[in-house]
C-alpha cells in the first residue's frame, strides 16, 4: 500500500480518515493532520498495518474515550465499506464466538504464509464474503476461526485482516467488532472541565499559619524606609480556604438530569481548590435526615450535620425544587413514611438558609419554571440559579460575595 | 533527526507492548511530547528511566506537585539569595545572571546532548498549567525576563509527559502531543513483567499467583484494585514469606501488600474466604 504522502490517493485515503473521526465527534484538527503527514514522509509507519494503526491513534487521538471512535473510523475508511452491517447474521454471530481448540500449524505452512498488502487484503476480503455463506473452520481460505485465511480470527496469517475475537499471532489489525476501548467511551454533554474552571472561582484565599514566608514587596519598603539597613519581613502564606457542601436531589423528577448533576458532582469532587468537601443527597426535599449515597440509605440526622458543618461552609443546593406543595409546606409531609418528620421541609430549608448565610440553589429546570409552584417558594429562600455553565458562575459569584440576609421566616 | 525509528525496544528491566514502542518511536522522530496516560501503577514513571537508558540519554526529571508554577520549570532568580549576598555577602551583586536558577526545563534546553525530560504527573497542577508551557515546549526556547537571555534548546529533548487523568488537560496542549494509553497488562505480558522482577520464581507458582491476581481484579468489585507494582510487592512478600502454591489454594496471605483500601480489605477477604458480602447499594460514589 503506498503510503507516501505525496500520492494524491494515499491523502485522499488519510483525509477520509480525517472526516471519519470528525465525524464520530474526535477533535482532530489540521495540525494532528499535519503532524501524522509529517510521520508518513519519515516512514514512522515501518510498512506495516500494524505500525500504521499505532500511528495513526498516537497521533490523531487524545484520550482513550475516543479509542473506540477511532477504531469505528479506521475500519470504516480502510474496509472501504461498512462491512459488519451486511455480514449475514449467523456468520457473525459464529466469528464472535472464539474458537478454544489447539491451533498449531507446521512451520512449514506459516514459512508459506507470506504478508499481504492492506489493499490487496482488502480485495480478497471483500470478494470472499461475497462468495462465501456459511460458517467456516479451521482451512486457509475462507473467512473464518483458526486456520490460515488472511481474514476472520485467531489465525496465523502474518498480516491477516482480524473479524471481532481474539487474534494468534498478534499481527492482525485490530477491527471494529473487537472495541476493547468501549467502556472508556463517554459522550459528555458538559465538559467537565468547564464546570472545574467554573468551580475555581470559589478559591479564596486567606494568610493563615506561622509567618515562614519573605514578604519581598514589605521587606523592600520597610529597608528603604530604614535608609538602607536591611529588615526582613514575613507573613503568613496564603491558603485556599473554601469549604463547600453539595447536597442533591436525586430520584423522580431529578432523573433526566442525573448525568449534569452527575458532571457537577465529579468536578466539584476533583476540585482541588477546595479545601473542605462534603456531599449529601435528598429526595425532594430536606427533612430530619439527609443521605450520604444516592440510593437514599445512609442517613445521617440533618440536626448533627448541622451542627458540624459551622458558618463558613457554602452550601450549593441542587434540585428542580419541584414537588407536590405538601412536601414543602406541610408538617408531616415528606413523600416517604420513613422520613417520618414531623416537621415542614420549608422549615428545614430555611434553617438552612440560617445556618449557612452563603448558599445558593442550582436548578435544572429553565428559569420559567421556577415562577410557580414550590420552586417560586424555595428560589424566595435561597438564590436561585440554572444548572448552566452561566448559572453556575452567578451562582458562585453570589457564594463568595457578602453575606445575605438570613430570611426570616414568615407566617405561613 | 536520527534516521532509525526503532530506537526505543524496551529495555531488560522494562517490558514495552508493540504499541507502547512505536508510541516512543514516533514521538522521538517527530520531536513531539509523549503523553502517556493509564491505571496508576502501570510503569507511567519508570517508562521514562528505561526510554532514556535505551536511548543512551541523560535524564532530567521534574515532579509536579499542585503547587508548582510553570514559570518554574524554566528558570527561577533567586532575589532571597541575592538579597543576602548584598548584604552580608562579599560576592558582587550587580550581576544577576549568577541567580537565575535554570528549573528542569531550563536544565534540559542547556544539556550539550539531547537529554529525555520527563514532566510527572502534570494534571497534578493547575489547571492553566499545562496551557503556560505550550510557547516553550512548542518552540524550545524562552527568554530570562530579568537579563533578556534567551534560552535555546541545543537539541530539541524528548519530552515525556505522565497524567493520572485526575483533571482534564487543555485541547491546545493535547493537540501538540503523542498519546498513548498503558493498558493494564493481561496475564501473558504480566508473566514477562514478573520474570523481569523475579526472575527464580517457581513457574507453577507464578501462574497461581496470576490466577489469583486477575480474579481479585475481574471478580471482586474493588474501588481501588490492585495494580502491576502491587502485585510485583506481593510476590515479594510470599518469598520472603517461603509461601508456596498451597498456600494460595483457599488463601491469599498478605493481602495488605495487594490492597491498600480498608473498605476494599473487607470485600475481599469476605470473596476470598467465600462469604458472599452483599454489596451495599451505592457504597462508592458511583452513580446508578
Amino acid at each position: 500500500m503506498a503510503m507516501n504522502a505525496g500520492s494524491t490517493q494515499a491523502t485522499g485515503v488519510f483525509l477520509d480518515l480525517f472526516f471519519a473521526l470528525r465525524k464520530r465527534g474526535v477533535p482532530v484538527s489540521l495540525q494532528e493532520w499535519l503532524a501524522l503527514m509529517q510521520a508518513l514522509s519519515l516512514g514512522l509507519e515501518r510498512q506495516t498495518l500494524t505500525g500504521f494503526y499505532h500511528l495513526c491513534r498516537s497521533l490523531l487521538v487524545k484520550t482513550e474515550a475516543h479509542f473506540d471512535a477511532f477504531d469505528e473510523a479506521f475500519l470504516e475508511v480502510f474496509r472501504g465499506l461498512e462491512l459488519p452491517i451486511d455480514l449475514p447474521e449467523k456468520l457473525r454471530e459464529w466469528l464472535a464466538d472464539p474458537l478454544r481448540w489447539d491451533r498449531t500449524l507446521s512451520p512449514e505452512l506459516l514459512a508459506q504464509l507470506k504478508t499481504l498488502g492492506l489493499e490487496e487484503l482488502l480485495k480478497m476480503f471483500e470478494e470472499r464474503l461475497r462468495e462465501q455463506q456459511e460458517a467456516h473452520h479451521g482451512g486457509s481460505h475462507w473467512i473464518g476461526t483458526g486456520g490460515t485465511s488472511p481474514f476472520g480470527h485467531g489465525g496465523r496469517h502474518p498480516s491477516g485482516l482480524r473479524v471481532g475475537g481474539p487474534g494468534g499471532a498478534r499481527s492482525a489489525i485490530r477491527v471494529a467488532e473487537e472495541r476493547r476501548f468501549r467502556t472508556y467511551r463517554h459522550d459528555r454533554v458538559l465538559d467537565t472541565r468547564q464546570l472545574k474552571v467554573a468551580l475555581r472561582g470559589l478559591r479564596q484565599l486567606r494568610r493563615e499559619g506561622c509567618k515562614d514566608e519573605l514578604d519581598l514587596d514589605g521587606t523592600i519598603r520597610q529597608t528603604t524606609k530604614n535608609a538602607g539597613e536591611l529588615e526582613l519581613i514575613f507573613r503568613a502564606p496564603r491558603i485556599n480556604d473554601v469549604k463547600l457542601v453539595l447536597m442533591m436531589d436525586v430520584g423522580g423528577s431529578m432523573e433526566p438530569y442525573a448525568q449534569l448533576v452527575e458532571h457537577l458532582f465529579s468536578a466539584a469532587h476533583a476540585s482541588r481548590h477546595l479545601k473542605d468537601f462534603r456531599f449529601y443527597f435528598f429526595h425532594n426535599c430536606v427533612y430530619g435526615k439527609i443521605y450520604q449515597d444516592n440510593w437514599l440509605q445512609e442517613g445521617v440526622r440533618t440536626g448533627d450535620v448541622m451542627r458540624l458543618l459551622d458558618e463558613r461552609y457554602k452550601l450549593l443546593l441542587v434540585g428542580d425544587a419541584s414537588m407536590a406543595p405538601s412536601e414543602l409546606m406541610d408538617p408531616w409531609g415528606a413523600l416517604y413514611r420513613y422520613e417520618n418528620d414531623p416537621e415542614a421541609g420549608r422549615d428545614w430549608l430555611l434553617r438552612f438558609a440560617r445556618r449557612w448565610p452563603r448558599a445558593a440553589w442550582l436548578n435544572p429546570e429553565p428559569p420559567q419554571a421556577w415562577r410557580h409552584g414550590t420552586a417560586s417558594v424555595i428560589a424566595r429562600i435561597f438564590p436561585m440559579y440554572a444548572l448552566t455553565l452561566d448559572g453556575l458562575d452567578a451562582a458562585i459569584r453570589a457564594l463568595v460575595g457578602a453575606r445575605r440576609q438570613a430570611p426570616v421566616p414568615a407566617a405561613s | 533527526m536520527p534516521q532509525r525509528f526503532d530506537l526505543f525496544q524496551g529495555t531488560k528491566r522494562y517490558i514495552a507492548s508493540p504499541e507502547l514502542r512505536d508510541a516512543v518511536n514516533v514521538a522521538v522522530a517527530l520531536a513531539r511530547p509523549l503523553l502517556v496516560r493509564g491505571e496508576p501503577g502501570t510503569g507511567k514513571t519508570l517508562l521514562a528511566e528505561n526510554v532514556a537508558e535505551a536511548l543512551g540519554m541523560p535524564l532530567i526529571k521534574w515532579y509536579i506537585k499542585s503547587t508548582t508554577k510553570a514559570a518554574e520549570g524554566l528558570y527561577v532568580y533567586d532575589t532571597v539569595a541575592r538579597l543576602h549576598d548584598s548584604r552580608f555577602g562579599d560576592k558582587d551583586v550587580r550581576d544577576i545572571r549568577q541567580y537565575i536558577r535554570p528549573g528542569p526545563l531550563g536544565e534540559a534546553f542547556r544539556a550539550e546532548q539531547r537529554v529525555v525530560l520527563l514532566i510527572d504527573e502534570i494534571d497534578k497542577a493547575d489547571l492553566e498549567f499545562p496551557n503556560d508551557l505550550l510557547r516553550e515546549l512548542d518552540e524550545m526556547r524562552f527568554t530570562v525576563q530579568e537579563t533578556g537571555d534567551e534560552f535555546v534548546a541545543r537539541q530539541r529533548p524528548v519530552v515525556l509527559i505522565t497524567s493520572n487523568n485526575e483533571k482534564e488537560l487543555p485541547d491546545a496542549f493535547l493537540r501538540r502531543c503523542v498519546f498513548h494509553f498503558i493498558e493494564f497488562p493481561g496475564a501473558e505480558l504480566m508473566a514477562q513483567i514478573v520474570r523481569v522482577h523475579h526472575p527464580d520464581l517457581p513457574q507453577k507458582l507464578l501462574e497461581k499467583c496470576l490466577e489469583r491476581f486477575y480474579w481479585l481484579r475481574e471478580n471482586v468489585e474493588l474501588r481501588k484494585p490492585p495494580s502491576t507494582s502491587e502485585l510485583i510487592d506481593w510476590i515479594a512478600a510470599l518469598q520472603r514469606g517461603g509461601l508456596g502454591v498451597d498456600a494460595l489454594k483457599n488463601d491469599v496471605p498478605f493481602l495488605g501488600t495487594l490492597i491498600k483500601k480498608e473498605t476494599d480489605f473487607e470485600v475481599a477477604s469476605a470473596a476470598i474466604h467465600g462469604r458472599t458480602q452483599p454489596r451495599k447499594p451505592g457504597a462508592d460514589y458511583r452513580w446508578r
